[in-house]
């Protein structure tokens, strides 16, 4: 009996989908999305909201109540919620397709200074991996490479082309640099616990980085009569038309990176990891540095630091005043990243509000990779990427996605993963 | 210079030695046996008798008599030992003297060695007893100096390289003699450990708990040899059965391993000797109970350097606390009536000795109790009772000091070895220091003179300001060099009267001489005598021990309390499902009351209201609170078992407790297709290793499939099996030899013990359960058959990624499902992982559970469980019991966890939230009615770390501050160990 009404439930739910050609076609006509809880990801909520868009933007948002026209196919939104589509920060997606197989594998290139490398020619549209973040609500990512200490230059993507000149939204958005620590593991001693000793090469470290960047502006400011491709790659760093992320943990560690890459000429600074960042919040806010936090799912750093330390640091770095957003890097992060919206959740539940925790992966993070002007809110004039929910999105109870659009185009929530899903049940249920 | 000296003097009486047969070419033959004596001294016949102003005579290298009133024969040399002290030479049983352990081979193997490379010895390299470092011994005399210095005047040696490790060989420290003489016993105790040979690659064992198997499988083919059974000779096993009744002595690399071993050989009835690590007060209790003599290393850790605040914020605080607790270690456990010996073993230097003794002292070890850890108790550890006392006919070896050995101002004059002098200060030497009035040049300047021995130091004042000067004193003659201005004087003079003047000649640089005087003021005596006095009683407390020893440990161990939980909303995990404003009731560790106004005297009452209450989360697949996780040097490793592994100090016990996680089944790793055998423990923070498996445990194997047996990621694998092929014929096989030897030992015939059998056959008659890692439907349904040939059933499929392809069959096998909630793209085999795969065997009546295989999720399983609701729609009730009642289920553990039921176990979590919301904390955690964990307890836990970690720093500062050593800062390395962690041994 259960069986026989969950086959039909989602012969429905198939019935529905498998119609949608992937990636959908341009948006042909208006929107209506009508009753919904409007999350408008700048912290506003509006119940029983009115939400329009045609050509891939957003003409209207506001109150239900509002008489005027419904444009378009009205979508009967009630006790649902929408949301703008979730962005991950600092993630491989698209760059490495099974972890082990190295073949698969494409985020990291040889090398040391790499500013001249570009992460959006590798990223593959046809992921299976990235179709399974769409029925999550994630819809978009910063694409990073990884690897050496410039690895090279990101680019901003949405989650529904043919290829990676549709998917971008921002190309080469910024540069990617790994900060080195000033701690290094030491000698592994049979039946001892591994320990991590004061690393004597930092101090090199920093200067080479330091020297190098000292040589590339030199290098812009002089004539250019040869090229060199990764110097001519940092320009935008000192014109301030590139963010240059930093990757680094630990209140040296990045008082070092911030005043070095500061004093180098370099305008717009990001920082990603940042263990430690809570101590030193007022040196970031002076040097109008932002942070991109690690997911809260991970160990705290140290035996002695409270269970929580990784769920509460969101809520200490805010209540300091700093703009702060989720990143993705680390271990599992690829297939991880569709679980995007309970990492802002389990802020949420650790000391922020829930529309300040969802700011973390929507208006924060199109604010901190340079997109707000696009996408990260539902307000007028920005891109209508964006889903609807049967409850609270960053609870996984309540994320059960309903229809989700991108630019307008409303897209597929089927994947590899469903079809198997519906393949196997079918086989039992007959 | 000094070395020197003595070394010639040993020469000198070489000759003394050379054996009474042996022909002489180099003179006429003589031999002479001299009596000394020596008088008037305090003797310290053994550390319990002690003789004043005796006598102790010696003659060829034996102790004749000692007494107040002993007869000296004519000829004896008698020497005059007034104010001062003899005590028995110290004994040092673990040590590696004079024998060199071979060197790891430096070359780079690509291949795994899995076969022994010796021949007619025992199938593993590392098993050794067959050595004898009587063949690799030269007595090294430098190190022999280095131990006389210090007092010592026999050392037990052995080879220190292998797991067992044969005998060691008891040697006097007698630089001027032949091995003939000092070797004292040639065959003195067998030495273990559990680390592996340098001597060989063989790749078996590649973890703690394969050594620990190896070690029990030993000793019953040991039993099997000596019943003449075995068909072959094996010189190891040979000589393993004649070392049987040497004391046996195993090197434990730290506390945890003291106990691991201690156990190893209560199974066999072998009490092994246990050198220790300096930790054993950490738990001492347990090292109480062992029963075991230990020999206890007597090295401490220096200070950190904290100096710099960012620096200093990296170290532990377990690390902070060990500088201060360890001096602690000598007393706590003389106090406990532990009986142990002293090893010079691990120190960087042996110069370090005293100074750590001393140390050792001032924390509250008794002085009587550390002579004996020296002499006698090491004596009769080793079984000697000629060593380490001076009764009559026991060695000659004693040393001659000037005081209480164990005072810092002390001087050892002489050790005597074996009846042979080894000077080491000069007897006649003063003790100059305090403060002087030296007049030259018609001047008047401050001498003050510090140190002991022949290391006296001196500094020139002169109205208040120091001098640029040199003193030396040396052979009874003081020299002083002095820059007055731009004036040098040199001096040179003797002592006089009683060492309170000294005097003689000086000279300036145009050698004109002067007559040059010191005389030392008397007042200033007694200001040093109570300045000696205070730091004598100045006793030093360490800081109280928690359980484990590390920050959030529990100084007390939670009690079972009777606790009534009111007015909350409960998730029972039974058919009656949810219930609303209901109270609970746990008494003496049981659940025993669930129902409406609850009333219960003297019961602790926690408020529920708005509140949720659950049974303990249950995970059915950890790697955490364990020392080791894969034995994968063969294809089947059904001996090793995670019971003697489990670490109780992990700070994942803590942090799963935090997210209400109550029990969890530690599995071996996937690096083999036969893992090893589980540990299903309670985390009870805070209790030791033994302590937290459950009673009457069921039994549990690992069983692996898929890319990691078949050890797909390796350039060079070369161990059967390559392929999934390979796989099914490795069980095949094992389960067929199982069978064959099942049937021997049950058919009453003497057989050989052999573990790994004894656990396969256990599972063939059901006594023991499978969880095995799969992926894929291929071979699922593989180990289903094949298990379904041999007439059992697959327990549990862990991960079991792609069990929605076969749910229908899992079904019809009878085999539940652990798996992860949405894991997958990690490897070629999970690439139709799907997280719908829990509902869709869920929908197909296959027992789920959902894990975490990961040291971070297993403290938020609730919000994994949540997921099942997202992906496949499964009913709330349902999905809780994928975290709590199927796996206590698959762990055949749900008669007592799993669900909120009278006469249940009382584990429960109290939840803020909907146990299953993203916004749920957990507010405590109750196991057996003991609140292992609790919010607000927690918080005042981060407190303390705060203070004590200050408290140490300002001890760290002042102890840099005031010149003691101090190393640089480490960060402990957090440990994450996964399914496929191959940690070498």
């Amino acid at each position: 009996m259960k069986n026989t009404l969950y086959s039909i439930l989602f012969l429905l739910v198939v019935g529905n989908l498998l119609a949608q050609q992937t990636p959908a076609n341009k948006q042909s006509h208006a929107y209506s999305i009508e009753g919904a809880t409007a999350h408008i990801g700048n912290g506003q909520v509006i119940e029983n909201s009115l939400l329009i868009f045609s050509n891939g933007k957003i003409t209207f948002i506001g109150s239900a109540k509002n008489k005027i026209a419904r444009q378009g196919k009205v979508i009967n939104a009630k006790d649902k919620h929408v949301y703008p589509g979730f962005i991950a920060a600092n993630s491989t997606l698209g760059l490495v397709e099974i972890d082990a197989v190295k073949a698969s594998d494409d985020q990291k290139e040889i090398g040391i200074m790499n500013p001249h490398i570009r992460s959006l020619i590798a990223y593959n549209t046809e992921s299976k991996v990235i179709e399974s973040m769409r029925p999550n609500g994630v819809l978009m990512a910063q694409i990073s490479p990884r690897g050496g200490t410039l690895s090279g230059m990101s680019s901003i993507v949405q989650f529904d082309a043919w290829n990676w000149e549709d998917a971008a939204i921002k190309m080469d958005d910024g540069i990617h640099m790994n900060w080195p620590g000033s701690f290094t593991q030491g000698q592994v001693q049979l039946g001892k616990d591994v320990v991590m000793k004061p690393n004597l090469k930092y101090p090199q470290n920093l200067k080479k980085i330091k020297s190098y960047l000292t040589n590339a502006k030199n290098y812009l400011e002089g004539d250019n009569t040869k090229a060199h491709l990764p110097y001519q790659a940092t320009k935008g760093l000192f014109n301030g038309s590139k963010k240059l992320f930093i990757h680094v943990n630990g209140q040296k560690e990045i008082i070092d990176a911030v005043t070095t890459c500061k004093q180098s000429g370099i305008k717009n600074i990001v920082i990603i990891h940042a263990d430690g960042a809570n101590y030193i919040a007022d040196f970031l806010l002076k040097n109008e540095v932002s942070v991109i936090l690690d997911r809260p799912h991970k160990n705290p750093n140290s035996e002695d630091e409270g269970y929580d330390d990784t769920y509460t640091i969101a809520k200490k770095l805010i209540d300091k005043g700093l703009l702060v957003c989720i990143g993705m890097e680390g271990e599992m992060e690829r297939m991880s990243s569709r679980n995007l919206p309970f990492y802002a959740g389990t802020f949420a539940a650790h000391g922020l509000d829930k529309e300040t925790a969802l700011q973390l992966i929507t208006f924060n993070t199109a604010k901190i990779l340079g997109i707000d002007n696009l996408v990260g809110s539902l307000e007028i004039g920005k891109d209508a990427t964006l889903f609807i929910s049967k409850g609270d999105a960053l609870d996984m109870r309540g994320n059960i996605l309903t229809d989700a659009f991108i630019q307008g185009r409303k897209i597929s929530l089927e994947t590899h993963q469903t079809k198997l899903w519906k393949r196997y049940s079918n086989k039992y249920s007959k | 210079m000094k070395n020197l000296f003595l070394l010639f003097s040993l020469m000198c009486c070489f000759s003394l030695y050379a054996q009474d047969y042996f022909p002489t070419n180099s003179g006429v033959k003589t031999s002479s046996k001299t009596m000394v004596a020596f008088t008037n001294a305090t003797i310290y016949v053994t550390s319990e008798k002690v003789v004043k102003k005796g006598t102790l005579l010696i003659a060829d290298g034996k102790v004749i008599q000692v007494g107040t009133s002993v007869n000296l024969p004519r000829g004896t040399q008698i020497i005059n030992l007034s104010g001062k002290s003899i005590y028995p030479s110290f004994i040092d049983i673990y040590s590696s003297f004079g024998i060199k352990k071979p060197k790891k081979s430096s070359v780079n193997y690509t291949k795994t060695q899995y076969e022994a490379s010796r021949d007619g010895y025992y199938w593993n390299d590392h098993i050794r007893p067959d050595t004898n470092p009587i063949k690799s011994f030269s007595y090294d005399k430098k190190e022999a100096l280095e131990l006389i210095k210090a007092g010592f005047g026999v050392v037990n040696t052995h080879m220190e390289d292998g797991i067992i490790r044969g005998n060691g060989i008891l040697v006097a420290l007698n630089s001027n003699s032949t091995d003939a003489y000092r070797i004292l016993d040639s065959k003195s105790a067998q030495y273990l450990s559990f680390s592996k040979s340098n001597a060989s690659r063989q790749a078996y064992p590649s973890s703690k708990m394969g050594a620990i198997a190896l070690l029990r499988q030993v000793y019953n083919d040991a039993y099997w040899y000596a019943q003449g059974k075995m068909k072959n000779k094996d010189m190891a096993l040979k000589a393993l059965n004649k070392n049987k009744n040497l004391v046996q002595i195993f090197k434990a690399d730290n506390l945890l391993d003291a106990f691991r071993a201690d156990k190893v050989g209560d199974e066999f009835g072998i009490q092994y000797t246990i050198v220790g690590s300096g930790e054993e007060f950490e738990r001492i209790e347990d090292v109480k109970n062992s029963k075991a003599n230990f020999i206890i290393p007597v090295n401490f850790t220096k200070a950190y350097d904290v100096s710099n605040p960012l620096l200093a914020q990296q170290i532990s605080l377990r690390d902070m606390r060990k500088w201060n607790q360890e001096p602690s270690n000598l007393k706590v456990l003389s106090e406990n009536g532990v009986r142990f010996a002293l090893t010079t073993h691990s120190l960087k230097s042996v110069a370090s000795f005293h100074k750590n003794i001393q140390k050792a002292i001032q924390y509250g070890f008794d002085r009587k109790a550390a002579l004996a850890s020296l002499t006698n108790i090491p004596a009769a550890i080793i079984g000697n009772n000629t060593i380490g006392n001076l009764n009559t006919g026991s060695h000659a070896n004693f040393i001659i000091t000037s005081g209480d050995v164990f005072d810092s101002k002390t001087i050892i004059y002489e050790n005597w070895v074996q009846g042979t002098k080894n000077s080491i200060q000069d007897m006649h030497i003063k003790d100059l220091s305090g403060t002087y009035m030296l007049h030259v040049n018609n001047q008047n300047y401050e001498l003050t003179i510090s140190g002991k021995g022949t290391d006296q130091k001196g500094v020139i004042k002169k109205d208040d300001n120091t001098i640029t000067s040199k003193f030396s004193y040396k052979d009874n003659w003081v020299s002083i060099t002095l820059k007055d201005g731009d004036i040098y004087t040199r001096m040179v003079g003797k002592i006089i009267n009683a060492a309170n003047v000294m005097q003689g000649n000086a000279f300036d640089s145009q050698e004109n001489i002067t007559y040059w005087s010191a005389s030392k003021k008397v007042q200033k005596q007694d200001a040093k005598k109570s300045k000696l006095k205070k730091t004598t009683k100045e006793m030093i407390t360490a800081l109280p021990v928690s359980y484990p020893n590390l920050g959030f440990g529990n100084y007390e161990l939670p009690k079972t309390e009777t606790i009534l939980i009111k007015n909350t909303t409960v998730w029972t995990g039974e058919d009656i499902g949810i219930l609303k404003n209901t109270d609970v009731l746990l008494k003496n560790g049981k659940i025993v009351k669930i129902g409406k106004n609850l009333r219960a005297k003297r019961a602790k009452k926690i408020n529920g209201a708005g509140k949720h209450l659950t049974a303990g989360i249950v995970d059915e697949h950890s790697h955490i609170a364990t020392s080791a996780v894969n034995e994968g040097a063969q294809n089947s490793s059904a001996e090793v078992s995670i019971e003697d592994v489990i670490d109780p100090n992990d700070i994942n016990i803590y942090r799963n407790l935090s997210g209400g996680t109550t029990s969890i089944q530690i599995l071996h790793g996937s690096a083999n297709p036969i893992g090893g055998r589980s540990a299903i423990i309670k985390l009870k923070w805070g209790e030791n290793a033994k302590n937290l498996i459950y009673p009457n445990s069921p039994k549990f194997i690992k069983f692996a499939l898929g890319e990691n047996v078949k050890q797909s990621r390796y350039s060079y694998g070369t161990r059967f099996p390559q392929t999934r092929m390979g796989v099914e014929q490795v069980f095949i096989d094992y389960f067929t030899r199982a069978k064959e030897y099942d049937l021997i030992k049950k058919s009453g015939v003497p057989y050989r013990k052999d573990v790994e059998m004894e656990t396969l056959a256990e599972i063939l008659n059901g006594e023991r359960f499978i969880s095995c890692h799969s992926y894929v439907q291929s071979e699922i349904n593989m180990l289903m058959k094949v298990a379904e040939k041999f007439n059992f059933r697959i327990n549990t499929f862990t991960h079991i990624l792609e069990g929605y392809k076969v749910a229908d069959k899992m079904k019809e096998h009878g085999v539940g499902a652990s798996t992860f909630s949405d894991w997958w793209a990690y490897k070629f085999e999970v690439n139709d992982a799907i997280p719908y795969n829990a509902a869709i065997m869920h929908n197909a009546g296959v027992t789920v559970a959902i894990n975490s295989d990961d040291r971070e999720m297993s403290r938020r399983l609730n919000q994994e469980a949540a997921k099942t609701i997202k992906y496949g729609g499964l009913s709330e009730l349902d999905a809780w019991k994928t975290v709590t009642l199927n796996p206590a289920k698959l762990l055949h553990i749900d008669d007592k966890v799993g669900s909120i039921k009278v006469g249940k176990d009382a584990d429960v979590v109290l939840w803020s939230h909907h146990p299953m919301s993203i916004y749920a904390k957990v507010e405590k955690t109750i196991i057996e009615g003991k609140i292992f964990f609790d919010r607000e307890e927690d918080i005042r836990k981060r407190g303390l770390i705060k203070k004590e970690k200050s408290n140490l720093i300002d001890m760290m500062l002042k102890e840099k501050i005031s010149g003691g050593k101090t190393q640089i800062p480490v960060k402990r390395k957090d440990r994450n160990f996964e399914c496929d962690t191959f940690e070498e041994l």
